[in-house]
Formats: structure tokens, C-alpha cells, sequence
């Protein structure tokens, strides 16, 4: 029990993640104090939410692209909206910013489930057309922090416990999507869909909807997403948070998400991202040379994913020895 | 994969453009195209509006204003083939890579376009002339000279710049460490890069807060720069402790300007540049003027420029603008 908790994917990247807090200690000893730390993880809530969603697209098997243009449509579309009616009330831009991004996800989930186009086309696409639509409603223009009102600038900062309302969004995401996917129908399908779809679909699970409710979930963490982002850079412009669906996959890939489906947890798509976020965040402040920067942040993430592989391939043979031995 | 993608799209679109738009024309019109690094961008936007106010000046003149949609040399190599598929007589470009583009704007030339290059420029033999903003050393002086005015007892200043390849930012960047001596007592402790993303910009600006916890200003010579940093010390809670200036567009930094995290900024004028290009680009086609070393061009309304050895050119000063002025100016541009 204890050793298969040490060797557990989620283990292993915490101990990478304190190994990695101790090398930038020793070279900038002030970023492991509490309020930087909080700080990062503030900086990294966005990348959480999204990894969080994308954990559950890849899950089944699907892989969503579109979630960063996702993120820039439905920001842009809510900084227009604060622009045009200042004094709408924040709860009401969640909702407009949290339904636009899931309608875009469902976009995504019927191309997938209906018309049984590969997840990697139809996101590609659709992540292409959100840039274009961004470009068609504000004319290539930006939103900018002065024509922004303070109630919409001032809610993911607003601190409750400590805590910004930001990271606090990201807590309760990883908190209930935890028991979403470890407690309901809905999380074992994903799980299912993605592990062993033919196995799935003689326990009359329906593969396609299952991936649709992936996307839509993914879409909705998307949009909720893009309001925070937008708000807390106070600015909105076509090309914000571009490729950062890389970004994404990258942390749900470091997180021990299998892109063959079936295999993750939100804890490992929470560790994938803060892993990333450390790097992003610690890089600036360590002093190493900026042409070095690219390389070693590319470096963090195939090494990872390699430890990754390694892990599971151990796995898969001392399955196939107890079977062995079974027989 | 997506760029190329959206790029050829694009491509495909001005193509299709070009063909319902050849035919309506009247053939006598001078057609100049002013091909931008990416469309979207406020400055391009601006310059747009001043080529068309040059066009309506001069009379018998078409503004084509396009670029691709990211800030790519291959994308705006498809650009201008298509521009040169369609004939246009002159090319202002305002280029993503300096030697990236000189093939295609070669073969330009070989078909008779008449080919500038101004704001960011190309290698000299893929254009007749470049027209800068204002000249490098000028602008290296003015980044400068923004922080100092506001540290009368000196202090230490960082700077915040694009990519590490952005050839603008790089000279302009060279040409401010040359004149360092000029202002005593200030000192840049480090240079770092937000490859123009906002979320990019923001950390490194709050890096260099906390490993120079002394810091006085942020110099940002880039508009996305400049902003993500303004909101990073506003975060931070340190307006008035760090002074973010450096080049940025008004409409953009108005909030900055408000809450007081940049005490003041410059930029040249977007619509001045603009205008001055196509006035350029229309004496150069129409053969009023000649693009070599010591030619005087008139540019209408803001006077008028004096091509160096490299056939290149300076228009003016950057304008900087403050609490006072930006009332006025963020509705421009």
C-alpha cells in the first residue's frame, strides 16, 4: 500500500515539484516565502482550470485545442459586454462568460459526437474560427483597462481568507470536479469512454455523448476562464493567451494524463499545471539568460513526460507478471 | 499548424478580394498597398487612417491595407504575393523579419513595384528606401530620458522588452545603452523579455519587482509590454514606487496614465507615419521623386525627409504624452 502511494504518479510530482522549489530557493531564496508562493498559485489558477477541463476531453480520448481561443472569444465578448453596460452586476458576467464558453464546448462536443470527426480536426478548426470570430466582433481593436469598470476589474482580486477570488475559483474547481469524477455516473463514464470504449458501450455507456459532455465541460471552464484572464491583465485582444492550449496540454501530459485516454486524476491535472506554473513563474527571478528560458522550460516537460512513460510501462508489466503467475 | 492554416486563409481571402476588386476599379488609380505586421493592431489601425487621409489628399489614389493576422514573415510573404499577383504600383511594408522578406520584394521590384519599407524595416536590397518613425538613437534617448525625468536623484531602471529577436526593440535598446552617460546616477540592472504576451509580460514585470526590490522604473518598449507591466505594479501595490514608461500607444495606456503607475510614455504619431509612407510611396511610383543618398522627399502636411547613405529616413521626434494630454489622445488612437 505505502510503496504503491510512493511510486504513484502523484507522488512522484510532488516530489518533483519540492525538488524544483529547492533548486530556485538556493539561487532566489525569497520566492518559497507563503505570499509568493500564494502568488503563483494565483498566476497559475487559469492554467488549472484548464487543465482540469482538458484532463476530462482527454480522458475520453478527445483532445480539445480550441479551450486558449475559447478562453480570448468568450473574454472578449464579456469585455465588450462590461464596455457597453458598466454597471451590470459581476454574477450576471459569470453566467453570459461561463454559458458562452459552454455552448462554444458543445460546439466542439457535437462535431465530435454527431458527426464523428476526430477531436484533433474539429478543435484545430473550431480553435481557428473563435480567433476569427474575436477578430469579426472588435475589429481587431482592444479592450483596455480604462474603458473596463472597476467591479469587473476588481473581482478576481478581491481577497476572501487570504486568498484572491481567483485562486479561490481554482480550489473550488479542483475540489468539486475531485468528487465529480471520482463519485458520479457522469465521472466514472468519462473514465470508461476513454479506458475501453467497447467495454463502455456493452455497459450502456454512449461513448459519443460521453465525449460531448467532455467538451462541454472543458468549454465551460474554458469561458469562465476567459472573464477572470481578461480582468485580471485588464486587457482584451485577439491574440491573449495564444498558444497557451499547449500550455494546457502540457500540464494535463506532466500531470499523468494518458493522451490514450482512460487514465488521470484532477489532483495530477492540478500538479501538471502549478509544475508549469513554478517554471513560468520562477524562471524571471532566477537570472538565467532569457535565451536559455524556451529551452529549459521545453526541457522540464520532456523530461516529465518521459519519467511519465517510464512509470507507466513498469506498470503494465507487473500486470501482465501476476497474470502470469495467475495461470 | 493553426498559423498556417489561418495565414493561407487569409491569403485566400485577399486573393478573392483582390479579384472582385480589380474589375469595379477605374485603371487609372494609383494602387498602394501598406502591408502591416499583423492587422488587429491599434498602432497598423492608426497608420491605415493616415494613408487614407495622404490618399484623399493626393487624389487618385487606393489604399490596400493588409497584413496577416499573426506577427509572421511567412505570413506576410503571402501577402504580398498576392499583392504582386495583383499588380499594385507601390509596397509600404512594415516587416516581421529583416531578411525574410527581400525575395519576394525583389521580385516585386523586377515587375516594376515601387517598394518602401517603414516602421520596422528590410534589408536594403529588398526595398528603395525605409522610412523610420523617428530615428533610433532618438528613441534609445527618449526611453531613457522618460525614467530619468521622473528620478532627479537617479536610481536603478529594468527593461522590459518583446522577444529577444525583435530587431526594433534590440537596436533601440543599444542605441539607449550608448547614451547612459548622459544621465547620471541611473542604472539598468537587468534586461528582461515578455515576447509581447500579456500574461508573459505581467510575471516578468512582477520578477523584476521582487528581485530588485529597490527598483524605480520599468522601461517597456513595446504596447503589450508597457501595459502588462502598468498592471503588474498596480497589483503589486507599488504605484509610486516604480514608474512603468517606455512606447505605448494612449488609447492603451490611458488606464495606466490614470492610476498613476506610468507617469508618462511616447510614442511617434501612428497617423503621421502612415501618411508620410504613402506620400512617400506615391512620389517614389509616380517618379516625382528618386529613392537615392541626399534625396530630399516632401511628405505634405509634416514636412519633409532626407534619405542618409542607406537610403533610409527619419520623420520625427516621439511624442510624449502625459496626464495632460492623454485626455486628447486616447480617443485617436
Amino acid at each position: 500500500m505505502l510503496k504503491r502511494l510512493i511510486s504513484s504518479r502523484e507522488a512522484l510530482l510532488v516530489g518533483a515539484i519540492a525538488v524544483l522549489l529547492v533548486l530556485i530557493s538556493s539561487r532566489f531564496p525569497g520566492f518559497v516565502a507563503p505570499s509568493n508562493l500564494a502568488n503563483v498559485f494565483n498566476d497559475t489558477s487559469p492554467l488549472i482550470l484548464l487543465a482540469i477541463g482538458q484532463m476530462i476531453v482527454i480522458l475520453t480520448k478527445c483532445i480539445d485545442l480550441s479551450v486558449a481561443a475559447n478562453l480570448a472569444l468568450t473574454g472578449m465578448v464579456v469585455s465588450m459586454v462590461n464596455v457597453v453596460a458598466p454597471d451590470l452586476p459581476i454574477v450576471v458576467i459569470l453566467v453570459i462568460a461561463t454559458g458562452l464558453g459552454t455552448l462554444l464546448g458543445m460546439f466542439n462536443g457535437i462535431l465530435v459526437w454527431k458527426l464523428a470527426i476526430p477531436p484533433i480536426v474539429v478543435t484545430l478548426g473550431t480553435m481557428t474560427i473563435f480567433r476569427g470570430f474575436i477578430f469579426l466582433l472588435s475589429d481587431g481593436k482592444w479592450v483596455n483597462s480604462h474603458e473596463m469598470s472597476e467591479g469587473f476589474k476588481a473581482f478576481p482580486r478581491a481577497e476572501v481568507l487570504g486568498l484572491p477570488v481567483l485562486s479561490w475559483i481554482a480550489i473550488i474547481a479542483v475540489i468539486l470536479f475531485s468528487v465529480v469524477m471520482a463519485r458520479t455516473t457522469l465521472g466514472r463514464a468519462f473514465y470508461a469512454a476513454g479506458g475501453n470504449p467497447h467495454a463502455a458501450t456493452y455497459a450502456g455507456i454512449n461513448v459519443g455523448r460521453t465525449q460531448f459532455w467532455a467538451f462541454t465541460i472543458s468549454g465551460a471552464l474554458a469561458g469562465l476562464t476567459g472573464y477572470l484572464w481578461v480582468s485580471r491583465f485588464a486587457v482584451a485582444y485577439v491574440d491573449i493567451a495564444g498558444g497557451f492550449e499547449l500550455d494546457v496540454v502540457a500540464a494535463c501530459v506532466i500531470g499523468g494524463v494518458s493522451i490514450m485516454g482512460g487514465i488521470g486524476t484532477v489532483v495530477g491535472a492540478l500538479l501538471g499545471a502549478l509544475f508549469l506554473g513554478i517554471i513560468k513563474n520562477a524562471l524571471p527571478v532566477v537570472d538565467i539568460s532569457p535565451f536559455w528560458q524556451l529551452a529549459i522550460s521545453g526541457a522540464a516537460i520532456i523530461i516529465a513526460v518521459a519519467l511519465n512513460a517510464q512509470a507507466n510501462r513498469k506498470k503494465g508489466r507487473i500486470i501482465l507478471k501476476r497474470a502470469e503467475h495467475a495461470t | 499548424m493553426k498559423r498556417r492554416t489561418f495565414t493561407k486563409l487569409t491569403a485566400g481571402l485577399s486573393v478573392a478580394a483582390s479579384l472582385f476588386g480589380t474589375s469595379a476599379l477605374a485603371q487609372d488609380n494609383m494602387r498602394i498597398a501598406l502591408v502591416v505586421k499583423a492587422l488587429g493592431i491599434g498602432f497598423f489601425e492608426a497608420a491605415a487612417e493616415g494613408a487614407e487621409e495622404a490618399a484623399k489628399e493626393l487624389g487618385g489614389v487606393e489604399i490596400i491595407y493588409t497584413g496577416p493576422t499573426d506577427t509572421t514573415a511567412e505570413g506576410q510573404i503571402e501577402v504580398i504575393n498576392a499583392l504582386i499577383a495583383q499588380g499594385v504600383d507601390a509596397i509600404a511594408v512594415s516587416a516581421n523579419d529583416t531578411d525574410a522578406l527581400v525575395p519576394t520584394l525583389k521580385k516585386a521590384m523586377q515587375r516594376g513595384i515601387t517598394v518602401i519599407s517603414w516602421d520596422s524595416g528590410v534589408a536594403e536590397e529588398g526595398r528603395q528606401m525605409h522610412l523610420n518613425p523617428s530615428s533610433n538613437a532618438l528613441i534609445g534617448n527618449m526611453i531613457i530620458k522618460l525614467a530619468a525625468d521622473h528620478l532627479p536623484d537617479g536610481g536603478d531602471v529594468a527593461v522590459l522588452s518583446a522577444t529577444t529577436t525583435s530587431t526594433n526593440q534590440n537596436i533601440w535598446i543599444e542605441e539607449m545603452t550608448k547614451v547612459m552617460g548622459n544621465y547620471p546616477g541611473i542604472n539598468v540592472v537587468s534586461t528582461v523579455y515578455g515576447d509581447d504576451l500579456a500574461d508573459k509580460s505581467y510575471r516578468e514585470a512582477q520578477g523584476l519587482m521582487q528581485s530588485f526590490p529597490d527598483l524605480d522604473a520599468i522601461i517597456a518598449p513595446t504596447s503589450v509590454g508597457i501595459v502588462a507591466a502598468a498592471q503588474a505594479v498596480a497589483d503589486a501595490g507599488k504605484i509610486g514606487e516604480v514608474n512603468v514608461t517606455g512606447l505605448g500607444l494612449p488609447s492603451e495606456m490611458a488606464g495606466a496614465i490614470e492610476s498613476g503607475a506610468s507617469q508618462s510614455f511616447a510614442i511617434w504619431n501612428p497617423i503621421d507615419l502612415g501618411y508620410s509612407a504613402a506620400m512617400i510611396a506615391h512620389a517614389l511610383a509616380s517618379g516625382a521623386a528618386m529613392a537615392e543618398p541626399g534625396a530630399e522627399i516632401s511628405i505634405g502636411r509634416v514636412g519633409s525627409i532626407t534619405l542618409d547613405d542607406t537610403n533610409a529616413a527619419a520623420m520625427a521626434d516621439p511624442f510624449v504624452y502625459d496626464a495632460s494630454n492623454i485626455e486628447q489622445f486616447k480617443s485617436i488612437f
